[in-house]
């Protein structure tokens, strides 16, 4: 008896191993020492992203959105960087507009959701740019990186059936072999690196999320390479205290990289808002060419260090106002989403 | 009409979908005008509105309006704060009563497009694409979308059906692995509301908003719209849903001051009762 395909969309497969060349890979691959991982962002870039990679970035494209490795990335002029646009926002739109992606698989991109369309990202991909491989929805991609976490070669789901973007995805339809109806298999999704910024984590790489934990549960186990980014840095006693609040454990960590306000100006739950007027310059000068490379030249190539990148968005005193506009409307009586706790 | 009465056409859309919830149900919500329709009902009739996010958040008490339906206004007061797996797979289970999407067209079926304007492979226009508006189309009970409604967004074919509505026929969704017994429920514009026609799945007209003729709305659809005998007309927004609207839910008018300075719409009307859900 074999099973009965129904329909195969066109998209192109990406991220894909078999599970077993998967598992050699790992074995290979991913140490189980718990040990000292904290390095720089520049070192951990150069060292984990390779021109051509498949990037993830955690988070929610510009909710909990590691924004110190995109302008590391934009700095090291990486280049043909496939992204999985898994709701890409203003982390995509940066890396588009710094020239390092050639192509995205398209679940959310080149939009800023209540902002409106991205320009830069916009011009890149209707001018061919970049280009596209194909089109998923946003649980579409979170099964496929469910897929891999789980060391399974697809999902069974019943999202996009009869809908283009079915047809424009790497997925097929099959006949179900228990009840016969027609049932959507996403392929697992193995990105080459993803990027996550963390609330905290130790210095071995076990890490705390405060708030919701969007797709970096599943996609932390279906990249090969993670790096994380962390607000804090913190005793390995306190990841034990509270084991239950670890979401990310050491042994899938790559890289640990110190990087206060290093989502900014995303939005980081409880510590700080989204820096609107900051976004807004963006969107703004993002209309011309000219005026993306002299973003990237005043907030990107002519920063040396993250210190000075702070200071030029507005120092101490606009990270307050970030954060008191982060706790409007959260209960008085207690810590925003446990935020302050650590 | 006194001053403080007069409203735009985001705000009386805001006020016309967000009556279509029921109390005590479920809804996933998409970014922009449906988040406002949602937390206002939160705040007005439907105070046991369970809102939840794609991203994570469940059962927040939303302060101000979230920019993104990832961000943290989506998870404050919630009672879980959790991941996109969890939630999707709470809406395939069959847990989530309604979805509410924006769309840039859609067609006779309440199938709609967030893709592209134009030829897929060189289109005019490049639209964000699905983000989560597939999934919670597909595994939602009543699909329910907010848009302008006009010859150009309102077509008989669209450029790219990125999330299903009733495909092409009634039983459409069935047919192709959908699950059963889901589809779309209402279309909210600044011209009326409209539901579907059980026996060909087609978008029918169920009201028109205050100062709007059925012929507007007919000439404003790109296709043969069902009218029935008897259209009702929408009650316009009540001083409390404004004040609402304006000083807590979207006091920066990032939404709803898109629509500001239109001329302002007046009639007598009466309210439009959604269907009940089965129970």
């Amino acid at each position: 008896m074999s099973l009965k395909i129904l329909d195969r969309g066109s998209g192109e497969l990406l991220g894909w191993h078999e599970p077993d060349e998967q598992r050699s890979w790992i074995l290979a691959n991913k140490s189980r020492e718990m040990k000292d991982k904290r390095t720089t962002v520049s070192a951990a870039i150069a060292s984990f992203v390779q021109d051509g990679n498949l990037i993830a970035m955690g988070g929610f494209g510009h909710d909990r959105v590691s924004m110190v490795s995109v302008y590391e990335m934009i700095r090291q002029k990486k280049r043909h960087l496939v992204l999985a646009g898994k709701t890409a926002v203003h982390d995509s739109d940066l890396l588009i507009a710094g020239g390092c992606v050639d192509k995205v698989e398209v679940a959310y991109a080149f939009g800023h959701e209540l902002r409106g369309l991205s320009p830069a990202s916009r011009r890149a991909v209707e001018s061919g740019q970049v280009k596209i491989s194909g089109e998923i929805s946003n649980a579409g991609f979170q099964w496929r990186f469910k897929a891999a976490a789980m060391g399974l070669p697809f999902m069974p789901c019943r999202v996009m059936i009869g809908s283009d973007t079915f047809n424009h995805s790497s997925s097929v339809v099959i006949e179900d072999p228990f009840n016969s109806g027609p049932i959507c298999l996403v392929p697992a999704c193995y990105p080459d690196v993803a990027i996550i910024h963390v609330h905290r984590c130790d210095i071995y790489g076990n890490c705390q999320i405060d708030g919701i934990t969007i797709e970096d549960f599943e996609l932390a186990r279906a990249a090969r390479r993670l790096i994380i980014t962390t607000e804090k840095i913190i005793p390995n006693d306190m990841i034990r205290d509270e084991p239950c609040r670890t979401s990310i454990p050491f042994f899938l960590v790559d890289a640990v990289v110190d990087a206060p306000y290093g989502c900014h100006p995303g939005n980081m739950p409880g510590l700080y808002y989204f820096d609107e007027d900051h976004i807004a310059e963006w969107l703004s000068v993002s209309r011309t060419s000219e005026g993306v490379e002299s973003y990237l030249a005043k907030y990107v190539y002519g920063v040396k260090d993250s210190d000075s990148y702070l200071k030029l968005v507005g120092g101490v005193e606009k990270m307050k106002r970030l954060k008191d506009l982060e706790l409007i409307g959260n209960h008085p009586s207690g810590p925003a989403q446990r935020c302050e706790t650590a | 009409m006194s001053e403080d009465s007069a409203y735009n056409s985001f705000e009386l859309m805001a006020c016309a979908a967000s009556r279509v919830f029921e109390d005590k149900r479920s809804v996933l919500v998409g970014t922009g005008l449906p988040i406002v329709c949602a937390v206002l009902a939160q705040k007005t009739h439907a105070p046991n509105l369970l809102i939840v996010f794609e991203a994570g958040g469940v059962g927040a008490q939303i302060p101000v309006i979230p920019i993104s339906v990832g961000d943290s206004r989506t998870a404050c007061r919630a009672v879980m704060a959790t991941g996109m797996d969890y939630v999707m797979s709470t809406a395939q289970l069959g847990y989530i009563d309604y979805c509410m999407l924006g769309a840039a067209q859609i067609d006779p079926y309440g199938n709609i497009n967030t893709t592209v304007i134009g030829p897929y492979a060189k289109p005019k226009v490049r639209l964000p694409g699905s983000g989560g508006g597939n999934d919670l189309g597909s595994l939602c009970w009543h699909q329910i979308v907010t848009m302008q409604q006009d010859t150009r967004k309102f077509v008989e074919k669209l450029d790219f059906l990125t999330t299903p509505g009733y495909l092409g026929s009634p039983q459409g969704r069935e047919n192709a692995g959908l699950p059963r017994g889901t589809g779309p429920y209402r279309v909210v514009t600044q011209l009326g509301v409209m539901g579907f026609e059980p026996s060909s799945g087609r978008m029918k007209l169920l009201a028109t908003h205050p100062g709007v003729s059925v012929a507007q709305v007919r000439a404003s659809t790109g296709f043969q719209l069902v009218i029935p005998d008897e259209v009702a007309v929408t009650e316009p927004p009540s001083a409390e849903e404004l004040s609402i609207l304006r000083t807590e839910i979207d006091p920066t008018g990032i939404v709803l001051g898109r629509g500001r300075g239109e001329q302002e719409p007046s009639a007598r009307a009466i309210a439009v009762k959604p269907t009940p859900l089965p129970d």
